[in-house]
């Protein structure tokens, strides 16, 4: 009897099994409303940037009898300065910010974890040379080396864009890393694990990250949420080529064409804005349920 | 009795901003297969520091760890490997000994896994209830999926300890591991440590600073008692707490409140020259217990460093005055 | 009249999940100049009952019922209709509380001399060369040297000078009450000797009533007139010190007084109490100790048991089996429980 009832739950706990831990993950956020809510607005951004898409015609037809009409049933948030759909272009408009935001921060997550684990746990010249460079990077000014690679390199692909931005915002979160790494590694329980010769990837992968698992997906949705901010700036500062349309590319039409200033066309510029600021709105939100979640002693009190 | 793991004239220094500070100073220490011995002292007398040394955990600056006669610092590779399986620490703490984000199996079956001796879900699961079994955590069941902050101190030490035999280690150093748990079942602790004790032959090192832990633990065994780093007395531990060599040993032992009105207002204590303990920086020369010592003799005892000899009675004491008074009450007696 | 009067006091924790009864009916008196020692182990309630008598609880705690009475040239009041000023003068003027040292006790970012003149400030001593005398004598009093102690901070000192300095603390508005929560916990051995061996001193020479909670029975040997034991909230047994350790009634301070090993003398048969204390929120019906007690019968989880004189004066146990506890130990007066259940 006990083989089989209990080793389902542990191996699943082992493995993450899927469904048993969505449903429980879910259970846990339904108590937790902000959490909740986010994720709800998470999910709603992440289908109508991915799926939607698939199910919506592009409209890219200009039409100049349409500009700037307002809301109406057939533009539920409008046209844009050429005639087209508001909406429709924010359906379109999401699927490059947020696959550049994400691919972003999980190069940085990367990085920022693999090399500042290494430095703690390993220690010595490998430690020092690794902060050094840490340190370096850490002093260059994100935006103005933002913008001098993107003037430079001209990134035409999106995921290159995500590759850059990457390697800009890794150093801070390394640092944070590498010093809670360093104190954990002082807890009785990982000295236990050297002491039972459990090996350097076990002691880090599991007996010190899983630890600081809220501590990692907090900071990858603020990178995220960085990544975003800084698409929308280079792309309204002109230093991406502005083909096709996104959110960011919005908003540079919309203030380059002097939407600001008719109230016919204010959803124009609306729009992008509201749809990034509750894009990072929904991030925050769920992460502010996450640390609840991810500690297992607050998961039992609801 | 040839020692399973000696200490042979060990140090370890630490240097901070303020200087070097000896925790160790030149003990030396010879146990063998399934001894219960216990280490007391105050805080700062390095016996912490000497477990770390016993585990392997901590590198000595000076003197040698031995292990099955083989000095374990100048081995390399798979020996290398088997001392650090076979000497574990259980720590004081019993809330942050565990993982607070893995469960009870997972803790305990990462080494089973790691190290072979179970290589399905299935061989590690019945592994694991033998364990909880043999700690005294009946039924297993319902021990197994829990978390360490749904069990209570002296559960989640149990499961250190179980944890610690996984590997099946020959020597176990407990550092105050019942010092953070309710006064009600310390003595099952105790009780399960010197079970493991008999029937695995497993050596045990207890490290307290509660002589009465120590008694009764070492009732059996041996008392080693430190001060600022040195040893000063290792001795079985019923001649300990009735006849202390050391005067050091005597005013603790005099000094120690005991749950028994009439004992323990009736106790003549050891009163000391000074209540002050030096700083671990600036040791007084010769005995560094001198400046307290009651017995202290000038010119003998602020100058020589007394080493730790034997005395009659199978026992060993680090004092100029006690050796000469001992050595020659037993030559009198036998003249 | 007695000093203290707590007449079934009762504290509870407000949490998410429900009230947790961390403080159940509690009644006892302190004389003037006596020494009252209340043992229990983790969840027992003796701190959250020391630091209600004060009123320093938490924001969770709530007390749902009873009165605490103090006592002073005749005039009795409840402190817990106090206001606040009323309240301040209270504490630390009346009763004081000596908190453990090792459990950072101290603002660790200033000397121990701000310490004492933020104290002395906040009970409207403001003259700071009469506070720096008093300090002087305070200082002087638990013997340690003000010139080195008060310009250093707390991690300056070592454990048993921060106590020392708590303590001094404590007395400098001369309080008829003080109440000392595990005076030494985390000290070592010689410096537990020297804080009870003041302790006593300071009792004799300044004559209040004190209170001390703590685990360890032989600080209560040691100091105690008067012993409570507290088991899930409630108080099990009250004595004075000889009875309680001679002449136990409840199977709870029996098992407790059995569970400590003693370094002089036969060590006698020690023995853990199998199991654990009950959860709080989830009390069983009848005695909350039934669980783990080797007397226990249907009656005892019933309901719960009042306290009861029992065969010694100024005793009282909440065991409806006492006489038959009292016959396991049999009539050997003076020896301790662990040889007499050899």
């Amino acid at each position: 009897m006990s083989a089989g009832v209990l080793s389902r739950p542990t191996m699943g706990q082992r493995l993450l099994g899927p469904w048993s831990a969505t449903v429980g993950f879910l259970r846990l956020l339904s108590k937790r409303p902000v959490g909740l809510i986010g994720f709800i607005g998470i999910v709603f951004f992440l289908l109508l940037a991915f799926v939607a898409p698939m199910f919506v015609p592009f409209q890219n037809d200009p039409s100049l009898v349409d500009i700037y009409q307002t809301p109406s049933q057939a533009h539920p948030l409008g046209t844009d300065f050429q005639g087209k759909d508001v909406l429709n272009q924010i359906v379109f408009g999401g699927r490059d910010i947020l696959t550049v935001a994400i691919l972003a921060a999980l190069l940085s997550t990367v990085i920022a974890i693999t090399f500042g684990s290494i430095a703690a746990t390993v220690g010595g010249k490998v430690d020092s040379t690794i902060l050094a460079i840490t340190d370096v990077v850490l002093t260059l000014p994100k935006l103005i080396l933002l913008i001098a690679v993107a003037a430079i390199v001209r990134p035409t692909s999106f995921v290159f864009l995500a590759v850059i931005l990457g390697l800009i915002q890794w150093s801070s979160l390394l640092r944070q890393i590498r010093a809670q790494v360093l104190s954990l590694k002082e807890r009785d329980y990982v000295e236990a694990a050297r002491s039972l010769d459990l090996g350097l990837m076990h002691i880090v992968f599991r007996e010190i990250l899983p630890t600081m698992r809220s501590y990692i997906a907090i900071h990858f949705i603020f990178a995220m949420t960085d990544a975003m901010y800084a698409q929308i700036f280079i792309v309204f500062l002109g230093l991406v080529p502005v083909s096709g349309s996104n959110w960011g590319i919005m908003l540079y039409f919309a203030q380059g064409q002097g939407a600001l200033f008719f109230r016919d066309s204010i959803w124009y510029i609306l729009s992008p804005i509201l749809a990034i600021t509750l894009v990072q709105l929904s991030l925050v939100s769920f992460a502010s349920a996450l640390e609840d979640i991810f500690n297992p002693r607050l998961r039992g009190s609801a | 009795m040839t020692a399973l793991i000696e200490l042979d004239h060990i140090s370890r220094t630490f240097e901070t901003p303020a200087g070097v500070i000896t925790a160790v100073d030149s003990v030396s220490l010879a146990l063998g297969q399934g001894e219960a011995m216990c280490l007391v002292g105050e805080s700062g007398c390095g016996k912490t520091t000497t477990g770390r040394l016993l585990t392997g955990l901590l590198r000595p600056s000076g003197g040698r760890l031995l292990y099955e006669g083989k000095d374990v610092w100048l081995t390399k590779g798979a020996d290398l490997a088997r001392f650090r399986r076979a000497v574990q620490l259980v720590h004081q703490d019993p809330y942050a000994s565990l993982n607070p984000t893995r469960t009870v199996f997972q803790t305990l079956s990462a080494p089973l896994f790691r190290h072979k001796k179970a290589s399905s879900g299935k061989q590690a699961l019945s592994a694991v209830n033998e364990l909880l079994t043999r700690v005294d955590l009946s039924p297993p069941e319902n021990f197994i999926a829990k978390y360490p902050h749904q069990l209570s101190g002296g559960q989640r030490q149990r499961v250190a300890i179980a944890r610690a035999l996984t590997v099946d280690p020959k020597v176990i150093v407990a550092d105050e591991a019942v010092s953070m748990v309710d006064v009600s079942i310390r003595v099952s602790l105790l009780n399960l440590l010197l079970a493991l004790a008999k029937e695995f032959s497993v050596t045990i090192v207890l490290i307290t600073h509660d002589l009465a832990v120590a008694r009764y633990f070492a009732s059996r065994g041996r008392i080693g008692v430190m001060y600022l780093g040195r040893m000063v007395e290792l001795a079985d531990t019923e001649a300990l707490v009735t006849d202390p060599a050391h005067p050091y040993s005597a005013a603790l032992i005099a000094a120690i409140p005991e749950a028994d009105p009439d004992i323990t207002r009736s106790k003549t204590r050891v009163e000391l020259r000074s209540a002050e303990i030096p700083s671990l920086l600036s040791l007084p020369p010769g005995c560094t217990f001198h400046p307290r010592c009651p017995l202290a003799e000038a010119g003998l005892c602020d100058v020589l460093v007394p080493e730790l000899l034997p005395i009659p009675g199978a026992r060993e004491v680090a004092c100029h005055v006690a050796v000469r008074e001992r050595t020659s009450e037993r030559a009198v007696v036998t003249a | 009249m007695p000093v203290l009067s707590v007449r079934d006091l009762s504290i509870d924790y407000i949490t998410r999940r429900g009230p947790v009864h961390a403080v159940r009916d509690v009644s006892f008196e302190l004389e003037k100049s006596e020494t009252l020692a209340i043992i229990g182990e983790s969840g027992s309630g003796k701190t959250t009952l020391a630091v209600g008598l004060i009123r320093l609880s938490p924001r969770g705690a709530k007390v749902t019922g009873g009165q605490i009475l103090y006592t002073k040239n005749g005039l009795t009041t409840d402190v817990r209709t106090l206001d606040d000023d009323d309240l301040r003068e209270y504490r630390w003027a009346e009763a004081a509380m000596v908190f453990q040292a090792a459990l950072n006790s101290f603002n660790p970012v200033i000397t121990i001399w701000e310490q004492f003149n933020d104290t002395a400030r906040a009970h409207g001593m403001k003259d700071r060369h009469k506070v720096r005398d008093r300090a002087d004598e305070l200082l002087d009093l638990v013997h340690l040297d003000a010139k080195r102690v008060l310009p250093a901070f707390p991690h300056e000192l070592s454990g048993g000078m921060k106590q020392r300095v708590l303590i001094a603390l404590a007395l400098m508005l001369e309080p008829q009450l003080i109440i000392l929560d595990e005076p030494t916990t985390a000290l070592d051995i010689l410096t537990q000797r020297s804080i009870i061996d003041l302790l006593r001193q300071l009792r004799e020479k300044l004559g209040f009533s004190m209170i001390f909670i703590s685990h360890d029975l032989s600080i209560a040997a040691e100091l105690a007139d008067r012993m409570i034991t507290m088991y899930a909230g409630r108080v099990v047994e009250e004595a004075n010190v000889d009875d309680m350790f001679y002449r136990p009634r409840h199977p709870y301070s029996v098992g407790l007084l059995r569970a400590v090993p003693r370094v002089s003398g036969v060590l006698g048969s020690v023995a853990s109490i199998p199991g654990s204390p009950p959860d709080l929120m989830r009390l069983p019906i009848g005695c909350s100790y039934a669980p783990r007690c080797p007397y226990a019968i249907d009656a005892c989880r019933a309901a719960d048991p009042p306290l009861v004189p029992v065969d010694t004066p100024r005793h009282e146990a909440a065991c409806i089996r006492w006489k038959h506890v009292a016959e396991v130990l049999g009539s050997n007066a003076e020896v301790p429980v662990t040889e007499k259940l050899a």
